[in-house]
């Protein structure tokens, strides 16, 4: 029997004052799903985000993934129970080297201890020199091997944009978050960044769940769509079904509403 | 080509030590020059340390001479009341300033910048007062009779000891944890670095090596007085001084700015008064022409110098 990964929410609410953000809303994700979750501005997507890693306090409900509870878990456990995410306004360390970035993030599978570190016994020589090539790899994967010296702050948005999945990816994550990927990239890098998408997917096996405004890459891309509108589920199935939904319509450009 | 490099290192810091040692004997260096360079080392473990919490993982203290007091009394009690062997009293001076970078760590580090600052000053005039107020270890008549046994070679050793151990901490998955919560911590919680811990451990193994200095230091000049100068926030602002000076994540920066502004004061003592006035000056300069410090974020390495050494000889020889 394959790994199942699966991701369960349950009535998540998160509140914020009198600001009831996200409401009371429940979905799940089969492992190996390729899902979207989208929605108007502040409709609570990234709110959502926030609170399946930890980011923000969850004020009900329930978020398990692999049977593990993730509700209120510190960000760094959830990661390392197998929850990578990049963020909307990108987060890469930008005074480190992009390989820097990548290693940083393969920290939970080190092997050395800390007085191997501070004598540079051979273990440590051995396996930083693992990190290295796997972070190599990883690069690869992206598109970005000739950028590993480069300071991650100096590369063009999309590739920064890149060096955020990848960095994500040294987690060796068992599922994927990606807040809005395709921003502020032109059409040729979306389409590239549509196909890394899917191969991740397949060739990774793991389970993405991404948050895009870019219409034509979600419907082309999710086979499966969750729709936000005042952090409320308004709508969820597949992209042709949620194209027709007349509450999904009205959210987005405005209606007569009951 | 590695290896040779290695020796290379090895060999030249023999040969700064042996240097010293035979100008020593000859006369030309006096025990007073000495005593300055042996300051200057106790001072690269000190700026060194700081440059691991301030500089690398990020977190704003000025309370590095409460560790340095805490080290420099408990190792001097330990040989003086006690008649213990110098060695085992400088490390445990340490591990007792570890130990107090981990309880103070704990709480003060959920404060950032301004906050976490102003708790880390306090923490170090706690301590001081703290002192002032033990007459075990002389209290305001500061604590005399200390023996002699720091050298020149011994401090010289520790500060090599703590360069490479820092160097090679900052150079891990441990170190880039630590830089990941400097650059952004919520990026780094979510790639699974638990940043409360890389920063106690930063704060902890920093205030280890001020320990060990602080042994150093009484041990060498014999006498231990309860001031803001020697123990006090001086001494703590003095060290942040040559840290900035040096370049925040710098290490040679650090080792450079902490034997410039020793030999500096030294210097200008010739000046009388004009001192305070010509070495404040010297800093704004510095600071006003590089203000990231001397060596910001960059090292100067052997193997930089020859590689430079090489690139222009492959130039003349091209030309």
């Amino acid at each position: 029997m394959p790994t199942t990964a699966e991701l369960l929410v349950n009535d998540l609410s998160v509140h914020f004052g009198g600001l009831k953000a996200v409401n009371q809303v429940s979905f799940s994700l089969k492992a190996q799903a390729l899902a979207g979750l989208i929605g108007p501005n502040g409709a609570g997507k990234t709110t959502i985000f926030n609170a399946l890693t930890g980011l923000c306090p969850v004020s009900g409900g329930e978020i398990s993934f692999n049977n593990r509870r993730l509700t209120n878990q510190p960000p760094h456990t959830i990661a390392r129970w197998g929850v990578a995410r990049t963020f909307q306004n990108i987060r890469l360390f930008k005074n480190l080297t992009v390989l820097d970035n990548l290693r940083i993030a393969y920290h939970k599978n080190r092997q050395y201890s800390l007085v191997c570190t501070l004598l540079r016994l051979p273990p440590f020589s051995r396996e930083e020199a693992r990190i290295t090539a796997q972070a190599r790899e990883v690069l690869d994967l992206v598109g970005l091997a000739d950028k590993a010296n480069h300071l991650a702050g100096s590369l063009p948005y999309g590739e920064q944009r890149r060096v955020e999945i990848a960095r994500a990816l040294m987690l060796s994550p068992k599922l994927l978050l990606l807040d809005e990927p395709a921003a502020g990239m032109n059409p040729q890098e979306t389409l590239e960044l549509l196909e890394l998408i899917r191969r991740l997917r397949d060739e990774l096996e793991i389970t993405i769940l991404l948050i895009e405004h870019d219409m034509k890459l979600v419907m082309n891309l999710c086979e499966q769509l969750f729709v936000l509108d005042y952090g409320h589920l308004i709508a969820s199935g597949d992209p042709k079904s949620i194209q027709r939904n007349r509450r999904v319509v009205e959210a987005y450009l405005g209606g007569n509403r009951p | 080509m590695q290896k040779l490099r290695s020796l290379l290192k090895i060999a030249l810091l023999l040969l700064l030590y042996g240097g010293v040692r035979f100008l020593e004997g000859s006369g030309l260096l006096l025990p007073y020059h000495v005593q300055v360079l042996s300051l200057a080392c106790i001072n690269i473990i000190l700026v060194v340390s700081l440059n691991l919490i301030n500089g690398f993982t990020g977190q704003f203290s000025i309370g590095h001479a409460g560790f340095f007091a805490i080290g420099a009394y408990l190792s001097a009690y330990l040989t003086v009341r006690v008649q213990a062997p110098f060695v085992p009293a400088l490390i445990c001076g340490g591990i007792l300033a570890g130990l107090a970078g981990l309880a103070v760590g704990l709480p003060a580090l959920r404060l950032r910048g301004d906050y976490l600052a102003i708790s880390t000053l306090g923490f170090g005039e706690i301590i001081r007062v703290i002192i002032l107020n033990t007459p075990a270890v002389g209290g305001a008549k500061g604590f005399s009779g200390i023996p002699k046994y720091t050298t020149f070679g011994l401090a010289y050793l520790t500060a090599i000891i703590t360069v490479v151990a820092i160097r090679n901490f900052v150079s891990s998955d441990y170190g880039r944890a630590c830089m990941a919560v400097r650059e952004d911590e919520i990026a780094a919680e979510s790639l699974g670095v638990n940043s409360t811990y890389f920063k106690v451990l930063a704060f902890a193994l920093g205030a280890f090596f001020a320990g060990t200095a602080g042994g150093l230091f009484a041990h060498y000049l014999q006498y231990l007085a309860p001031t803001p100068n020697q123990i006090g926030f001086v001494k703590s602002i003095d060290i942040l001084i040559m840290l900035v000076l040096g370049g925040l994540g710098s290490l040679t920066g650090s080792i450079l700015a902490a034997i410039i502004l020793t030999i500096i004061p030294e210097f200008l003592r010739g000046f009388a008064e004009y001192r305070m006035i010509i070495y404040p000056l010297l800093l704004i300069i510095v600071m006003l022409r590089r203000p990231t410090g001397l060596l910001a974020g960059r090292e100067l390495s052997l193997d930089s110098v020859l590689d430079f050494w090489k690139g222009a000889k492959a130039r003349a020889h091209n030309s």
